[in-house]
């Protein structure tokens, strides 16, 4: 059996007194969806943060394709193939598509002090790589912030998948999204997972998590409670969780109480 | 920026209509001040004082004021669209002033010398400003206020406590190297000028040698400025780097520009400009001044921004500033051969600011393609 695209052992971190993740351990292979589940405060940021490079754990460790790896930077990260599309989708609005696509990665031509950025080849690598997953991009010179919020999702991932990414984060990357768009970006999503990334989504959104996930690992105040297959998990229990679980009953049955007082 | 130019690389997206020529100009950063550079164009036409304004001399003069506030607003805009202000340019020109009339005038070094020092200590003074801002977070607005007073207090100090005096003069009494002085204030295409003077095309004085003997200097250094300036923005990495940092810098650095880096070289870039226009002034003037460059960090922000180029960074170009700067001379001599008070150049001033700020607002828009930016 191949290592696994990403692993986390015994993953634990601390800002001064708070716990925000206690001993999490998790798997993801290639050509899977993992859906990370949990309410606010579950600790699903602190564990992203972590595998994409900006924190670092207090302890245990990251293996990625088998191999010990220590992330000091998003960068990093981004150079071992662990690519993650935050909400902010790393895209600048007044930039074009293919400055954006080629930000930090810009390709050159000439001789220094004449070396330049080679604009055609950005512009045309850019599309292409937009069309390969699958969105007619209008023109690779046109503001990232004329983009509609779907094509800015599709333009942030179409440039993880081009930079080699092996594992894809997404970061709720359907919250801001209609129903079409969230489709559209749910699409890449199965697009990416077909060329054998490894994605983990973290969503609320049961629609959209539950046809596309194939496991589902849940976080509650910091610790994993676990991985499950899509098989062993079903979609209401899937909800009963993502909803806050026993907590929401609780809260539940406390409205029905003080409803009934007031009348 | 981008060119606006469709690449012909498949049949267009038939859900938009094509865009022609017209709007492509007109949504690029530079659109409104070139509206605006025209419309100046022709209103001081129609005044009287349009034949002495636009005549070879006129010309030369109001070039002249635009090319000394190009050089800083070509530096200005690189900084401001990387998201920084730079307010101590106005005091580094005098502090620059004074180290190369100290350096000349009392320890009798050579002018090429003098005025290394003085670029050496804008890459300091440039350095200081740009690591402060990174490191402290603190608004650059704040540190290089600091900076203006700072340096401003430094010259004048130092100045008075050498010589005694606010002024330094005599620079260039006797210079080992006059050929320094010569690539500040001297004059290019010197021989063309005079053959059309005995042409009889331009106006000569009564010994036969032109009026205008040629193209001054600082017009040479401000195409020199404004070309590396936009080259450097709309060519190289390090322009989409700047864009970047302005535009939204933790993503920037997120994808691994070196944020830090971009903003404090162009701390340092900004600096220089002040150093070089500084060199160049005192090579025309022959003397230091402690006050000289009073103001001109907002004259310099002021041209920017009349030049599209956006206060809260991210957008913008250098040839916009360049535009913004030639309004800028273009209005001061304007007012000046039409006889106006010049004390209405102030409050034209202020009306074209706000003019600006509004019409960059809009090309903003236009630029997002008439959506709000999220």
């Amino acid at each position: 059996m191949t290592a696994p695209a990403i692993e986390l052992r015994h993953v634990s971190k601390r800002f001064g007194s708070v716990i925000a993740l206690n001993d999490v351990s998790m798997t993801v292979n290639a050509g899977e969806v993992h859906c990370l589940l949990g309410d606010n405060g579950a600790g699903k940021s602190t564990l992203i943060k972590i595998l994409s490079g900006v924190h670092r754990p207090s302890a245990g460790e990251i293996l990625v394709e088998g191999r010990r790896v220590d992330f000091r930077s998003p960068r990093d990260a981004a150079e071992a193939g662990v690519a993650t599309v935050f909400q902010d989708l790393g895209l600048i609005p007044l930039m074009s598509i293919a400055r954006n696509f080629f930000l930090g990665r810009e390709p050159v031509r000439g001789v220094f002090p004449f070396r330049r950025f080679d604009k055609d080849h950005a512009n045309a690598v850019a599309r292409q790589a937009l069309i390969d997953v699958g969105i007619q991009v209008r023109d690779p010179t046109q503001a990232v912030g004329t983009l509609s919020g779907g094509e800015r999702q599709s333009v942030a991932i179409a440039r993880a998948i081009h930079f080699g990414a092996k594992v894809l984060i997404l970061d709720e990357p359907t919250s801001a999204l209609g129903v079409h768009q969230a489709a559209m970006v749910l699409k890449f999503v199965i697009e990416a997972r077909l060329r054998g990334l490894a994605v983990i989504l973290i969503t609320h959104n049961i629609n959209h998590a539950y046809p596309v996930a194939d496991r589902f690992t849940l976080l509650n105040r910091g610790t994993s409670k676990g991985t499950f297959s899509k098989a062993a998990i079903s979609r209401d229990e899937v909800v009963r969780i993502m909803s806050g679980g026993e907590d929401m009953a609780a809260v539940e049955r406390e409205i029905a109480d003080l409803l009934a007082r007031v009348r | 920026m981008p060119e606006m130019v469709r690449k012909s690389l498949d049949a267009p997206d038939e859900r938009v209509a094509r865009t022609g020529w017209l709007t492509r100009l007109m949504r690029r950063p530079e659109a409104g001040v070139l509206v605006g550079l025209v419309a100046t164009f022709v209103i001081f036409a129609l005044l009287p004082g349009a034949k002495s304004l636009y005549s070879l001399q006129g010309a030369m003069t109001f070039l002249t004021l635009a090319a000394e506030l190009g050089i800083l607003a070509a530096a200005v805009a690189l900084l401001i669209i990387a998201g920084e202000f730079d307010l101590s340019i106005g005091s580094m020109i005098g502090f620059a002033g004074i180290v190369i009339g100290l350096l000349v005038t009392r320890l009798g070094w050579p002018l090429w010398a003098a005025i290394g020092t003085a670029f050496m200590v804008a890459l300091v003074v440039g350095y200081l400003n740009g690591l402060i801002t990174v490191k402290t977070r603190l608004p650059s607005f704040i540190v290089t206020l600091a900076s203006l007073f700072i340096l401003r207090g430094l010259s004048i100090g130092i100045t008075r406590a050498v010589t005694g005096r606010t002024q330094i003069p005599y620079i260039l009494d006797n210079p080992p190297d006059p050929w320094t002085a010569a690539l500040f204030n001297g004059h290019v295409l010197t021989g063309f000028f005079r053959w059309m003077g005995e042409m009889g095309w331009i106006a000569v004085k009564g010994d036969g040698t032109p009026f205008v003997p040629g193209i001054p200097m600082s017009i040479v250094w401000w195409i020199a400025v404004t070309s590396a300036a936009a080259w450097v923005l709309s060519q190289t990495r390090f322009g989409n780097w700047i864009y970047a940092a302005g535009g939204d810098p933790v993503v920037a650095r997120n994808v691994g520009v070196p944020v830090a880096r971009v903003k404090i070289t162009l701390f340092i870039v900004t600096a220089c400009a002040a150093t070089l226009l500084a060199t160049i002034q005192v090579m025309e003037a022959g003397s230091a001044d402690t006050v000289r460059g009073t103001l001109k960090e907002f004259e310099a922000i002021i041209a920017a921004v009349i030049g599209g180029v956006l206060l809260t960074g991210g957008y913008g170009t250098v040839l916009g500033a360049a535009f913004g700067a030639l309004i800028f001379g273009l209005v001061q001599m304007g007012i000046f051969y039409t006889g106006i008070d010049t004390d209405w150049f102030k409050v034209f001033l202020g009306l074209v600011i706000l003019l600006a700020v509004l019409v960059n607002n809009y090309a903003r828009a236009r630029a997002l393609g008439e959506r709000s930016a999220s």
